[in-house]
Formats: C-alpha cells, sequence, structure tokens
C-alpha cells in the first residue's frame, strides 16, 4: 500500500527546475530511500513534500489526502515529521526541551472545544502538564539512550548526537511517516553503525522512513526500495540489488563510458 | 528625597507592566518591537475617554483599555508579523509614531482633570502616591504571576520554540503566525494597561508624552534585565526608573541636563551587549525540562544543598 505518492511534481527556481515532473511514491512500513549526485533535487523534493515550500505544479498525496500547499505545520499535524539537512535543534534549550517541542501536538484531530478545554488545562495547570511531558519525552529520550545527556544543552551535543536528538524531536509526535535528510552526514563509521541501529528500531514502531543518503553501504544496508534522482528527474526506482546494476544510475554517479 | 523615592516607585511599576508586555513579544517570542509607546497612548487615550467623556468607572475603562490595545495589536500583527528582525523592528517603530499622531490629530490638547479612580469609597488622589504605589504593585504581581504561568504553560513553550527557530518551529506542527500574533496581541495589551494606570495617576493625557524614547526606554528595560525573565524584567524596570531620576534624587537638577539620562541608557546598553549580552539576571535557568513540582522546587531553593536534588533538577 502507498502512504505517500506524489503525481508530476515540479518545482521551478527561476530558470533552473529542481525537481521536473517527479512520481516519487512510498510503500508504508519499509525504508525507502532517495539519492541522487549533489544538486539533483532530493532536499527540494523534501520540502515540497513536508510544506516546507510550494511546488510549481504537481500534487502531493499523503494516506489518500491531497496535500499540496499546505502550511508545514498543519502537514506535521497530519503525520509527516522530518529532520535537517543541516541540524536545526533549539540549541539554547535543554536536550529534554527539544523532545518536549516534538510533543506539541499529537498526530490526529480533536475538535475545536476539546483543544478549547485543553489550552485553557494547560494554561491553569503548566506544572502539572510541563511535568506530563516531560516524561514523556524522557520515554523517547531512554529510546534513543540519550537520557543521560538529557539535562545538557542541544547545542553542547557531539554532532550524532545531535542528529539522533533530532530524530527523537521528530518522532515525539509519533508520524505516520519520518523523512530523514542525509542522517549519516559527518558521522564516523561507529555512529552511522548505531543510526542503523536507530533506523531499524523506528521501523519496527510501525513507522515508514523516506531517507536522503550518500552513505551507499547504509543506503543498500537498510533501504528495501530506492528512489534515484539526477538534474530533478527520476531516473530509476527498485531494490538495492536492481539499483546497483542500473545503468542509467551507475552513468549518474560515475559518467559513460566512452565508447569506441 | 521620599517624594522622589515614592515617584521611581509608581513609574517603575507602570514601566514593569510595559516591560512584562514587551518581555513576552521579544523575550518568549523573539520578536523584536518598538511600538510600546503607541500602545501605552491607546490605553491612556481609551481611558481618558471613558473616564471623562462618558463619565464611566475607571474600573470599566482598565478591561476596555486592555480589549481595545489588544485589538489595535492583533489589527497591526497580522501583516506586520510576517517581517523578521530589523524590518518588523523598522515597521513597528512607524506603527507607533502613526499611532501617536492619529491621537494627536483626534485630540491636540489631550485630556486634563480626568476623574479620580476609586475603590469601596476611597478616591486615589495623585498627591498621596502610598495608594498609587500599592495599586500598580498589586496589578504588576497579579500580571507577572499570569505572565510566568504563561510562560510555563504549553503556549509559552510553543512561543519559546518559535524564537529559537521558525523552521524547526514548523516542523514540530507549530502554528508559527498564530503564537506570533497571539504573543503579539498579550503584549499589547498590556501596554494597554500600563497606560490605563498611568492615567489614572496623572488624571491628564498628553498627546506628546507617547514619544519613540517610551519605546526605547521599555525595551532597554527588557534587555537590561533579561530577556525572557519575568523577576529580571521587574528589576530593569526599577534601573530605569532609578537613572531617569538620578538628577532629581541627587539634586544636581542644575548640573545634568534632562537628556543625560539618554545618553547613559547609551551606554549602558552597550555596556551591556559588550559584556553581558543575556541581561543582568539572564534567562530562566530552568523551565521546562525539571520534573520537579513547584513545592519541590521551592523547597530546594530553601535547602540549598551544594549538590543533591537541586543538581539532579537541572542544568546550570
Amino acid at each position: 500500500m502507498r502512504i505517500l505518492e506524489t503525481e508530476h511534481l515540479t518545482r521551478e527556481f527561476g530558470g533552473v527546475i529542481a525537481v521536473n515532473d517527479v512520481d516519487f511514491h512510498v510503500e508504508k512500513g519499509l525504508v525507502t530511500g532517495l539519492i541522487g549526485p549533489n544538486g539533483a533535487g532530493k532536499t527540494t523534493l523534501f520540502n515540497q513534500i513536508t510544506g516546507m515550500d510550494r511546488p510549481t505544479s504537481g500534487k502531493v498525496i499523503f494516506d489518500g489526502k491531497d496535500i499540496t500547499g499546505l502550511p508545514a505545520w498543519k502537514i506535521s499535524r497530519l503525520g509527516i515529521a522530518r529532520t535537517f539537512q543541516n541540524i536545526r535543534l533549539y540549541k539554547e534549550l535543554t536536550v529534554v526541551e527539544n523532545v518536549m517541542m516534538g510533543l506539541h501536538f499529537k498526530v490526529g484531530k480533536d475538535p475545536f472545544h476539546h483543544r478549547f478545554a485543553q489550552a485553557v488545562k494547560s494554561y491553569v495547570f503548566a506544572s502539572r502538564e510541563n511535568r506530563e511531558v516531560y516524561h514523556k519525552a524522557m520515554e523517547w529520550l531512554s529510546f534513543f539512550e540519550l537520557e543521560e545527556h538529557a539535562q545538557d544543552f542541544a547545542g553542547s551535543l557531539p554532532y550524532g548526537k545531535q542528529r539522533e536528538l533530532e530524530i527523537a524531536r521528530a518522532l515525539a509526535a509519533e508520524p505516520k511517516l519520518l523523512f530523514l535528510d542525509e542522517p549519516a552526514a559527518g558521522m564516523n563509521p561507529s555512529e552511522t553503525a548505531h543510526l542503523m541501529h536507530v533506523v531499524d528500531k523506528i521501523r519496527n514502531l510501525g513507522v515508514t522512513v523516506v531517507l536522503i543518503e550518500h552513505d551507499m553501504k547504509l543506503v543498500m544496508n537498510i533501504c528495501d526500495n530506492i528512489t534515484v534522482l539526477n538534474f530533478g528527474i527520476k531516473i530509476a526506482e527498485g531494490t538495492p540489488n536492481e539499483i546497483k546494476k542500473d545503468k542509467g544510475v551507475i552513468e549518474a554517479y560515475l559518467g559513460r563510458e566512452e565508447e569506441e | 528625597m521620599l517624594n522622589f523615592f515614592q515617584l521611581i516607585l509608581i513609574y517603575a511599576g507602570i514601566y514593569a507592566l510595559m516591560a512584562i508586555g514587551q518581555n513576552c513579544i521579544t523575550g518568549y517570542t523573539g520578536m523584536l518591537s518598538l511600538c510600546h509607546a503607541g500602545f501605552f497612548c491607546i490605553g491612556s487615550y481609551a481611558t481618558a475617554i471613558i473616564c471623562k467623556t462618558f463619565g464611566l468607572s475607571f474600573w470599566l475603562s482598565l478591561p476596555v483599555a486592555a480589549v481595545a490595545t489588544g485589538l489595535v495589536g492583533l489589527i497591526i500583527g497580522i501583516p506586520t508579523l510576517r517581517l523578521k528582525g530589523d524590518y518588523l523592528c523598522i515597521a513597528t517603530l512607524g506603527l507607533g509614531e502613526i499611532i501617536r499622531n492619529v491621537a494627536t490629530n483626534f485630540n491636540p490638547v489631550g485630556y486634563n482633570s480626568i476623574p479620580r479612580a476609586s475603590l469601596f469609597g476611597y478616591q486615589f488622589a495623585s498627591r498621596n502616591k502610598l495608594a498609587f504605589i500599592f495599586l500598580i504593585w498589586a496589578f504588576v504581581l497579579i500580571f507577572y504571576i499570569l505572565f510566568q504561568q504563561l510562560a510555563h504553560s504549553r503556549l509559552g513553550r510553543a512561543m519559546i520554540a518559535v524564537r529559537e527557530d521558525e523552521v524547526a518551529a514548523q516542523s514540530n506542527g507549530i502554528n508559527v503566525t498564530k503564537y506570533k500574533i497571539s504573543s503579539f496581541v498579550l503584549g499589547a495589551a498590556m501596554g494597554g494597561i500600563a497606560g490605563c494606570l498611568q492615567t489614572a495617576y496623572t488624571l491628564t493625557v498628553q498627546p506628546g508624552s507617547f514619544t519613540f524614547m517610551v519605546s526605547v526606554m521599555v525595551l532597554c528595560t527588557v534587555v537590561l534585565g533579561g530577556m525572557g525573565n519575568g523577576k529580571a524584567v521587574i528589576l530593569g524596570a526599577f534601573i530605569i526608573q532609578f537613572i531617569s531620576y538620578l538628577p532629581q534624587l541627587t539634586g544636581l537638577t542644575n548640573v545634568i541636563p534632562a537628556q543625560a539620562k539618554q545618553i547613559i541608557y547609551g551606554l549602558l546598553l552597550v555596556v551591556m551587549m559588550l559584556w553581558r549580552p543575556q541581561g543582568i539576571l539572564g534567562r530562566d535557568k530552568y523551565r521546562y525540562g525539571d520534573p520537579r513540582t513547584r513545592m519541590e522546587k521551592l523547597s530546594d531553593f530553601f535547602r540549598r544543598d551544594k549538590k543533591g536534588s537541586r543538581a539532579k533538577g537541572g542544568a546550570v
């Protein structure tokens, strides 16, 4: 079953077509990789889907609903969470506070009067509400084995841990679909190995994962499906083994063999 | 001398109320706004009109002033809060001046001999400063508690998230525009309440008194005390008012010109930016990520043991 589909998605920046007529789709419960050389339009595609940017044309369909052009916060509330290529943590807040921000809402729609009552309750009993959210956040931190850093400032964590914290914050909202933008960038091999383990754990929670990654070993190991972009155009999709043998992909990465 | 100390207490209270509002806008949500003079002006005019023109009670004018100012904040906020940083600052600066000019054209001579406020038959007369000190500081206490509670609630958490990183806040499902506007409206309403109380004290409203300098002083108050810290803002109000009345206090009004305080404010801000950009008290250390209840925090505060429970609580 497809949880996410884009139809003829296009994004132009002036004369540059960053994403060109892409039909990208994600199967529910699987890990999908999105790869391609630098400037291929991977992050732009992410931004179109998560509402950080509006597509020039085309559609994004999530869970059977058309979400094209919705504001980012609404899309997050529908159940799409993401991390960023250049880490965007609340650096001056502590680690546990960062995850608490991720718990700002729960996926789903409550009627207005219910939400209003909750807002009043959270104001009058702020201290109690805070503690409830705090304990939930601590559960997520222990899931990511970050609880010992709970009271450190997010900006002071080592790089790999910051990436994991960002994933923890995104996952705290209990999304259906999680986008990871280059989660292993700048990580050392042992951190990358730990990341693989984390992604596995997330998959076991029943969350569908889409990741952009340049680390081919990681992509080939954990992805069930891979889509390849080059110059904004989808050039291949399939299982890791199919992608490894695909001529178009090899050309995109290594260049064409000279013909004699 | 005592007279001036009482005056400082009254004006420190009025500026503390405005600074609480400014702190909500600048300290929590991180928007640099410079139009508190305008909100102050609306509050004063609303009170004058209700008490003088309609002859109604001061206690009615208080909520009306707050709501009217809040509404103006909402109308101003919707278009301007799309701007960021310096641009928002310039836009709000202009709006403060627009409000002042509209008020001047609306009633260029201002209002005089506004009826006094009364409580249970007691009339608040301007010469009885002590009564005003109690009245104004009672309001400061109430709004300090209300805004502290706000800062610790879910709403306050979302505002802090917006201040720290707007894009990340959106990805956490936080409606950035909504929180920016609510913070701006609440902050504006505080300006209105301060204006209302000042009118009750002076019993006159002059359009010339709502200059840009008032906005700068309020911003100074917040920056000086510590952005996003409720107590610090009130401390800042004291310091700013103390400096403002320094010539009178020292009896050197002939030697120190009135404009000297502007130089001192400027100097103070430069010194603060260089050596202590987070303000005198800095930001609140314990905020959300502290599992202790209020009572536990209080008892830990009094126990003050060096390691133990306090260190467990959070980042120091």
